[in-house]
């Protein structure tokens, strides 16, 4: 995906949460939560899209899902942990999670089971530029950006200006020889 | 790991980069702390023993609270209904224990270097939670956390440490903290509780309070270990509090009005700080209690996390 698949793919995916939200008449509650560190920005850019399709922005979150990781006796220093930052009331909110790419599930299922410890949301969406296939756990996108058939074990990186790069894009490069 | 390290023993040997490691943790785990649920996953299965030699009320219950909050399991364990009183060595109450596999072991002792003596005999991970008045790192720690919360970047700034630095193991620990992450630290006392040549780790050495005090960033008093102490080194409480101690009057007249004023506690009321500098506003005493559990959450985590190989 270059610059302008990414930005269409957002405008696309915000029209369909709002049409969602809406549908289920919830477009007041609904509310964003950016998985770090890939889905920060990507939550920061839906966040405004929706802005404009809603009338107001949806309130923005971001978690770090590092301290309820299933790895932590994987060999290798504990990971580091970033800002976990949701500071309005998740209580009977609808919630739209946002990662870069989904993959093994694993991120996804920390990320619901940090949300419930905020509290007890009235429904959680999950959001994903791409969906590289490869699922280990039983967790699936509501809202896809772009579904990419990648081998196992290559890497999947989504690059955003926010982030440093030069120009916003998926690049997919095969398995690092370890 | 923390940088190099496999054990948290004191702050002398750690780089600010390894400090700094700590206490950027320690930020993210103190959002934790202020959750609706107070619990996250991450060190469940993990046990945590606490192994205290020597009285204490917060920093037992500081690491046993950041055991729990990380879903680790806390067995407390204090030498006073122990078989220490049957005569049981250190190094045998510490290998007992371990055979029941804990990750961590958090040891107070009365003798300085107990902890380091119990981490060559032991697989898992140890911290010193004091060892006589050799250091006290997490609380080194919260005090470097609780600056940094509070100026920002420590760089320059000055701190102020004032009391029985002899017999004092958070005076070390503290001086090695600030120092390294760029602080100027200035320490006063009455000669007799000032260590000969102390100098030489980063401080500059004063007698005279109102001096020591002037133009300061952050004071921290301390208090007077009668407990440590065999002869008398200062003619009584009263001379000590009149000359050293940190009045409301003094406070005023001699602290900048944003200088913060801190003590590890327990604090002898009336000796080292009045009630009403310790209550007052520019008092910071209890975010220091509230930023050790944070602390302490992020020692846990950086040592008790990752896999055994990798801690080899």
């Amino acid at each position: 995906m270059n610059r302008t698949d990414i930005e269409r793919a957002l405008q696309r995916l915000a029209r369909e949460v709002a049409d969602r939200a809406r549908e289920e008449g919830g477009a007041s509650s609904l509310a964003i939560v950016g998985i770090r560190r890939g889905g920060v920005h990507l939550a920061q850019r839906l966040q405004r899209e929706l802005a404009g399709l809603l009338g107001a922005p949806p309130p923005l979150g971001t978690m770090d899902i590092a301290l309820y990781r299933d790895d932590l006796d994987a060999k290798g220093a504990a990971p580091v942990v970033g800002p976990t930052d949701v500071r309005f009331p998740i209580d009977g909110k609808r919630i739209l999670l946002v990662d870069d790419v989904l993959y093994t599930g694993r991120t996804v299922r920390a990320a619901l089971d940090e949300l419930v410890d905020f509290g007890r949301p009235r429904r959680v969406w999950l959001l994903v530029l791409v969906d590289r296939g490869g699922r280990e756990l039983p967790i699936q996108a509501d809202f896809v950006g772009e579904r990419l058939a990648v081998a196992d074990g290559d890497d999947v990186q989504v690059r955003l200006t926010e982030g440093g790069a030069a120009e916003d894009a998926v690049v997919v490069s095969p398995r690092r020889a370890t | 790991m923390i940088g190099r390290h496999k054990h948290c023993l004191g702050l002398a040997d750690y780089a600010r980069s390894e400090i700094e490691e700590v206490l950027d943790l320690a930020v993210s785990m103190k959002e934790v702390l202020r959750r609706p649920i107070k619990k996250v996953p991450s060190l469940r299965g993990k046990s945590v023993v606490n192994l205290f030699f020597e009285a204490s009320t917060r920093t037992r219950s500081s690491f046993e609270v950041a055991a729990k909050v990380l879903s680790a399991d806390a067995l407390n364990w204090a030498a006073s209904t122990s078989s220490v009183t049957k005569g049981e060595t250190l190094i045998d109450t510490a290998k007992n224990l371990e055979a029941m596999r804990p990750d961590v072991l958090v040891i107070r002792h009365s003798a300085g270097g107990a902890p380091g003596l119990v981490a060559d005999h032991v697989r898992c991970a140890v911290i010193s939670a004091g060892d006589g008045a050799h250091e006290h790192p997490s609380q080194g720690l919260l005090d470097c956390f609780t600056l940094r919360e509070k100026l920002g970047p420590l760089d320059g700034r000055t701190v102020t440490i004032v009391g029985d630095i002899t017999h004092s193991r958070v005076a070390r620990s503290d001086l090695y903290g600030l120092a390294r992450l760029g602080a100027k630290v200035r320490l006063c006392g009455p000669p007799t509780m000032i260590p000969p040549g102390i100098e030489s780790f980063g401080a500059s050495v004063g007698f005279d309070l109102r001096q020591a005090v002037e133009g300061a960033d952050a004071v921290i008093m301390l208090r007077i270990q009668h407990e440590r102490i065999g002869d008398p080194l200062i003619p009584g409480t009263r001379e000590y509090s009149r000359f050293w101690g940190l009045s409301a009057r003094k406070a005023a007249e001699w602290l900048t009005p944003e200088c913060l004023v801190m003590h590890p506690g327990p604090i002898n009321r009336g000796v080292e700080l009045e009630p009403e500098v310790a209550d007052g506003a520019r008092s910071v005493i209890l975010d220091q209690v509230e930023n050790g559990v944070a602390v302490r959450m992020a020692l846990l985590y950086l040592l008790a996390g990752g896999h055994e190989e990798a801690r080899a």
